[in-house]
């Protein structure tokens, strides 16, 4: 060190003793604790969701200006060990805690955010639950199971009428778990009242989303000879539920999810080839054309050089999206105090976002409404936005052709 | 409900079984004459599988091909375990036995997620997805390689112990340690090969098994719990019984999805050891003690 740096260190050193005030709130950084399944059967979901909170401090400190640090943890897809990694992180010092994919997961941090009164944003869970038991520390920017069902039969109907095709029965198969049993009732509450869709449910089957074979099940639902099959489904299942079909040689109409991931993941392509072409999800799905989206896809691309946002636009966009919304408010709450933080984090505004859908306004529940969701085909070896078709990438192909041509 | 339906489902949990039932048979085999219980078992089976999507991979090796090394470099790795790890635990209380093999298990996971991480690994062979077509009858391909591979070695595996010498002593060892002992057999080197020969079984019912299911790493568990089920229905110790557990397993999991509920299927085969528990603890095809 020469005699000039000494002397400007010297000087910093004196300005910081005299505004201790000052130095405090410009070291301060918001402290967000990422809780995601990183391992376990829904291992790959929560590795494509870390990947939008990995970006997160580097974008949000470009827009906002604001410092944030990460504190991960992995719940290993088990609902137990989620609520020991929140109370961890809290006792370690997290502002506020964003996560965690599963509605399972998330009702149990939801439980732990609320005794110890930190903000927790749920970045990616269903359950209507989660936002239904006056919580004032939870929030929400994610669709809850019955607006994912309306929306989802929604775009089925749209899908039918766009390529003039009337399927009179469907076999419907779903997860065991609590996101699937809470799709579950939202169909069986929304359907009778969507008359305009041309078909009734000949059969249901539920199946353990841990499940490693899945004989059983496809020949049951194939034994219906229903003209397609309506799936609420997570990754690991779908991948193996497809292979099964294959093997069993059954070919509907075509494989529709009303709203749940699995089909559209990247793992879903590469374990699958061309055998996961044409399979439909209809999700909250991010906006290609969006200004974030850019900025977003620019620094996906550099932390991630050989993948592409598309595979993972839903599952980063919506972690990334959680964390502009504590960042957001930890900016104009200029605190880290919980109370301070939860307070501003319900008067959040964000017209410029990543998502389908209104701005990001949290209702006195703690959920944000008006989340869009999109038809989403699998071509040529890409999840393609085909419905609306506003936003639509390409034509939907339904019924989907023989899989073995 | 129609009958090929039902003949298709027990079809596949007959075919399913039968590699439950091998890789069952490692550890009834090592039970049966080491007296010890590996609680390793399933950890070890993942290892193999691990090692048939290296060997496919890398050399784009054939997982029923990569048998054949995977199953010598288990029997390896079984004798040394037994011989320097194992073999001082034998005179010890079981709940050091159990600690000793509960940790093996806990560093195998571990080691496994630190090398290959938690996402999962498969092999895309060609035949992967083909089924064959008996009448109305949809088998499919892999499936039944994989019990054949599976019953091949099942029956090798019985030929060594009524044929050969070796086999004999070793039977020998499990009927009578003391009078082994007096006639001058080598008990180390038996228990070894014994050991080695379980994690043979171990190491074929692995590469079987990784063309029907991705492996993670903490699918090892899961397949430990399951091996147990399946000796403590058939009998710990005998053979057959591991065989014939293994197959009443995956029939009674496939008829219990189809005629009541899928995601329950798994609850049958727990409610069948409870059943076996109670009317017949030696398991079907067990010795009294």
């Amino acid at each position: 060190m020469d005699r000039r740096q000494f002397t400007k260190s010297a000087a910093a050193l004196a300005a910081a003793a005299s505004f201790p005030g000052i130095v405090a709130a410009q070291a301060q950084k918001l402290k967000v604790g990422v809780i995601l399944p990183r391992s376990g059967y829904l291992g790959f979901i929560g590795q494509s969701c870390q990947k939008g909170a990995d970006l997160a401090p580097g974008v949000i400190k470009e827009l906002l200006g604001v410092d944030i640090e990460l504190m991960n943890a992995d719940f290993e897809s088990n609902v137990d060990t989620a609520r020991t990694r929140a109370e961890r992180l809290i006792q370690e010092g997290a502002n506020a805690l964003v996560g965690a994919f599963d509605s399972g997961a998330s009702t149990a941090i939801a439980q732990v955010a609320e005794q110890r009164g930190i903000p927790y944003i749920v970045n990616i869970a269903a359950a209507p639950q989660i936002t239904e038991q006056g919580y004032k520390f939870v929030f929400r920017n994610f669709q809850t199971a019955g607006d994912i069902v309306r929306n989802g039969l929604d775009l089925i109907g749209e899908l039918f009428q766009a390529t003039n095709t009337v399927p009179r029965t469907a076999v419907y198969m779903h997860v065991n778990d609590t996101f699937g049993q809470a799709v579950t009732k939202g169909i069986q509450a929304v359907l009778p009242q969507r008359t305009q869709l041309p078909f009734k449910i000949v059969d249901t089957i539920s199946y353990d989303p841990a499940a490693k074979d899945l004989t059983v099940e496809v020949s049951k639902a194939k034994s219906t000879n229903a003209d397609f099959l309506l799936l609420v489904c997570r990754l690991n299942d779908a991948i193996a539920l497809r292979r099964e079909m294959v093997k069993q040689r059954w070919n509907p109409m075509g494989v529709i999810s009303p709203g749940s991931p699995g089909m559209y993941e990247e793992q879903y392509f590469k374990s699958l080839g061309k055998y996961s072409e044409y399979s439909i999800s209809n999700v909250p799905w991010y906006n290609p054309n969006a200004k974030l989206t850019k900025i977003v896809e620019k620094a996906f691309v550099k932390q991630n050089p050989k993948e592409k946002l598309v595979f993972h636009g839903l599952n980063a966009g919506f972690t990334f999206e959680a964390i502009l919304i504590a960042a957001d408010a930890f900016k104009r709450a200029k605190s880290t105090d919980p109370k301070t933080l939860a307070d501003a984090i319900r008067q959040t505004n964000i017209t410029d976002k990543m998502t389908l859908g209104g701005p990001i306004k949290f209702n006195p529940k703690g959920q944000v409404e008006g989340i869009g969701s999109a038809c989403v085909q699998n071509l040529e070896l890409v999840p393609k936005v085909v419905l609306p078709t506003a936003a639509a990438e390409a034509k939907p192909v339904f019924p989907a052709p023989y899989y073995k041509t | 409900m129609p009958a090929e339906l039902v003949a298709n489902v027990v079809v596949a949990g007959v075919l399913t079984g039968l590699v439950y039932g091998l890789m069952a048979l490692g550890l009834s085999v090592i039970f049966g004459v080491v007296r010890v219980v590996n609680f390793a078992h399933g950890e070890m089976m993942t290892v193999a599988m691990y090692a048939a999507t290296v060997l496919f991979a890398a050399l784009k090796l054939d997982p029923f091909l990569a048998i054949l090394p995977a199953a010598a470099a288990f029997f390896v790795f079984g004798y040394v375990l037994q011989a320097a790890v194992v073999n001082p635990f034998i005179t010890r209380p079981e709940h050091s036995q159990f600690m000793l093999l509960v940790a093996i298990a806990i560093i195998l996971v571990n080691g496994l997620l630190m090398i290959f991480g938690p996402d999962a690994k498969n092999v895309q062979v060609d035949y992967q997805l083909d089924s064959i077509e008996i009448g109305k009858l949809l088998v499919d391909k892999p499936r039944a390689y994989a019990a054949g591979a599976a019953v091949l070695t099942a029956l090798a595996l019985f030929a060594f112990f009524r044929f050969s010498l070796i086999g004999k002593a070793i039977r020998a060892c499990a009927d009578n340690h003391l009078g082994a002992l007096v006639v001058g057999l080598n008990v180390k080197h038996l228990y070894a090969l014994t050991f080695g020969l379980g994690s043979l079984c171990v190491a074929v019912a692995g590469c079987a098994m990784v063309v029907l299911v991705d492996v993670t790493p903490p699918l090892g568990p899961y397949y430990t719990l399951l091996a147990f089920v399946i000796v403590i229905v058939g009998g710990l110790g005998s053979m057959a019984g591991a065989l014939l557990g293994g197959v009443l397993i995956g029939v009674s999991e496939a008829l219990a999805g189809l005629f009541i509920e899928p995601s329950a299927k798994s609850m049958f085969s727990f409610g069948l050891l409870i059943l076996v528990l109670l009317f017949r603890p030696q398991g079907l095809l067990g010795k009294r003690a």
